[in-house]
């Protein structure tokens, strides 16, 4: 039994993480939280339904299940990683040099949009994955995982290891680091701070994006307004592991999943969304800065 | 040929005149001084040189092409770098680092082979490693390469900021109070090493208060007073200018 609550909660925290993920590498940059992200992730869920349904329509999917899938998530990935670029360059690059509340509301505004651009086009009820994932599982010491666990599980492990070593190898990383320490700085020394913050939102993008079609696989259902619960689950990730630190977004993630998954066995399932909130309650009242985040003083 | 020429530039915050009409040429491989009082824009016109703080008139040249209106990388791209007067490093990442950073512009590789490490990348990342040492060797700090930038002390952090600034591969490189906070041996210890920018073909203009090292140091003086150049020359013309001797010393010294 604690054995599959574990289960379950990695699962769903690994997907807490991916989404975390973007509004922390965000934060940590441009200081403002992306609100409009959660929307990437319910666009990611109908993107990766439109594809799939297209390749079940064409029958390229009955006959080779595991490409198409991956092909879903790769075109599902592209799609929404354009959408955070253009949201970028639209609603938040022109308020750059303004007021701090500004991009916020902007944020809110392209959310709002978002969900009633996919309730106007999709329709206001609910979607259905096209193909359900066999219930073959693997069995052991009482527990069991299904496939589709598996994959998410170890799908999110490399995005995260991937991002990781982007991060911290590769010059862009170097160059992201630089920027989110000091942006001007950072202009100073050659770095093209524009595309960099570009990179972040399609990265940001890409990482819900992925997360969205593999919720939408795994419950199987998805509306338009499945952005914002999961939205302010993962920015309560964030926090929880350090706002605008990576690995503790993802270390975020993971405790609010299994937080999640073994309140809701062994106290009570009706409050399941109640945890992530008495969490990010207690969090800032002990630890403000977060789990894995060093307590910074305010920027003058 | 003048390496940098500046033209009639003029920086206006609302009301308040920053810079007016300021204009100078500096020659290659020279050293050059920016002196004045405190808020005679000398900052200022550092941060329009290299493209923080947009002209309100006026145009700079560098190299003959003009690089008033570019964004701040592409001017170090073009050969412009600098330091700070209150030292900007990248303090959570190690001292090699922030200089691997600065050079940004200079190398290219992409994600797959950096993650792979394929020999490009890892000839590529030697190289750049190598050179970034070389940098702080050169500003004598080789020896904290791997700690974190933030842990070094204050003289070094200036260093490092010196290094830094090196390692974009510039032509020109404006220094911002380097010696600010240092005693004697520490300043001494900086002019050596502005010699040695120098001589290694660059171009050098500082921001400086500490007169002894100015004159002993620069081929020529500009000298600033409420925004506007009052005096331009070698060390020993600009000493002797009554208009310099009261902006520092007030009218009465000159009776």
């Amino acid at each position: 039994m604690l054995l599959q609550q574990l289960i379950n909660g990695l699962t769903v925290g690994c997907v807490y993480a991916v989404i975390a993920l973007g509004y922390t590498m965000v934060y940590g940059i441009l200081e403002f939280i992306n609100f409009a992200h959660g929307e990437i992730y319910m666009l990611g869920a109908y993107f990766g339904i439109v594809f799939l349904s297209l390749f079940t329509a064409s029958g390229f999917a009955a006959s080779n299940f595991p490409l198409a899938f991956a092909l879903t998530v790769l075109f599902t990935i592209l799609f929404c990683s354009a959408y955070g670029f253009a949201i970028e360059k639209t609603a938040y690059k022109p308020l750059r040099n303004a007021p701090r509340l500004s991009p916020l509301i902007s944020a809110i505004g392209i959310s709002i949009f978002l969900q009633n651009y996919v309730m106007i086009t999709q329709g206001a009820t609910d979607k259905v994955f096209p193909q359900r994932f066999g219930d073959a599982s693997f069995h052991f010491m009482g527990a069991s995982v299904t496939g589709l666990q598996l994959i998410i599980i170890l799908a999110s492990g490399l995005m995260m290891l991937g991002l990781h070593l982007f991060i911290k190898k590769t010059r862009t990383g170097k160059a992201m680091r630089a920027t989110a320490q000091d942006m001007t700085m950072a202009s100073l020394v050659g770095i093209n701070v524009d595309r960099i913050i570009s990179t972040t939102f399609v990265i940001g993008a890409g990482l819900a994006a992925a997360a969205g079609v593999m919720v939408a696989a795994y419950y199987g259902l998805v509306n338009y307004s499945i952005g914002y619960v999961a939205g302010i689950k993962a920015f309560t990730a964030a926090v929880l592991g350090g706002i605008g630190n990576i690995p503790g977004a993802m270390l975020g993630g993971i405790v609010l999943g299994l937080m999640e998954s073994l309140g809701s066995a062994y106290i009570s399932a009706e409050y399941k969304d109640v945890y992530a909130f008495i969490i990010l309650i207690v969090i800032l009242l002990i630890k403000p800065a977060g789990l894995l985040g060093a307590n910074v003083e305010e920027k003058v | 040929m003048h390496l940098l020429d500046v033209k009639g530039v003029t920086k206006h915050f609302g009301g308040i005149k920053a810079i007016e009409d300021v204009s100078f040429k500096i020659k290659q491989e020279s050293i050059v001084s920016i002196i004045g009082p405190n808020g005679a824009g000398k900052t200022t016109l550092f941060n329009c040189l290299t493209g923080l703080t947009a002209l309100t008139r006026g145009r700079i040249a560098f190299m003959d092409a003009d690089i008033s209106k570019l964004p701040a990388h592409r001017i170090l791209e073009a050969g412009i770098a600098r330091t700070f007067q209150n030292i900007r490093l990248f303090p959570d990442m190690s001292v090699i680092e922030n200089v691997m950073v600065a050079q940004h512009s200079t190398i290219k590789y992409g994600f797959a082979s950096a993650v792979f490490r394929t020999p490009g990348f890892r000839k590529s990342e030697l190289d750049a490693g190598q050179k970034a040492f070389e940098y702080l060797e050169l500003a004598g700090i080789g020896s904290f390469a791997e700690q974190p930038a933030n842990s070094l002390s204050y003289g070094n952090q200036r260093r490092l900021e010196i290094a830094r600034a090196l390692a974009a591969g510039p032509k020109l490189i404006l220094l911002d109070e380097p010696t600010a906070g240092m005693n004697p041996s520490e300043t001494a210890e900086v002019m050596k090493l502005i010699r040695e920018i120098r001589g290694l073909g660059k171009t050098v203009v500082l921001i400086e208060h500490d007169m002894k090292l100015v004159m002993g140091i620069s081929d020529r003086i500009v000298v600033l007073d409420h925004g506007v150049k009052i005096s331009e020359g070698p060390p020993d013309e600009v000493r002797a200018d009554p208009m310099v001797i009261e902006a520092y010393l007030g009218r009465e010294a000159l009776h």
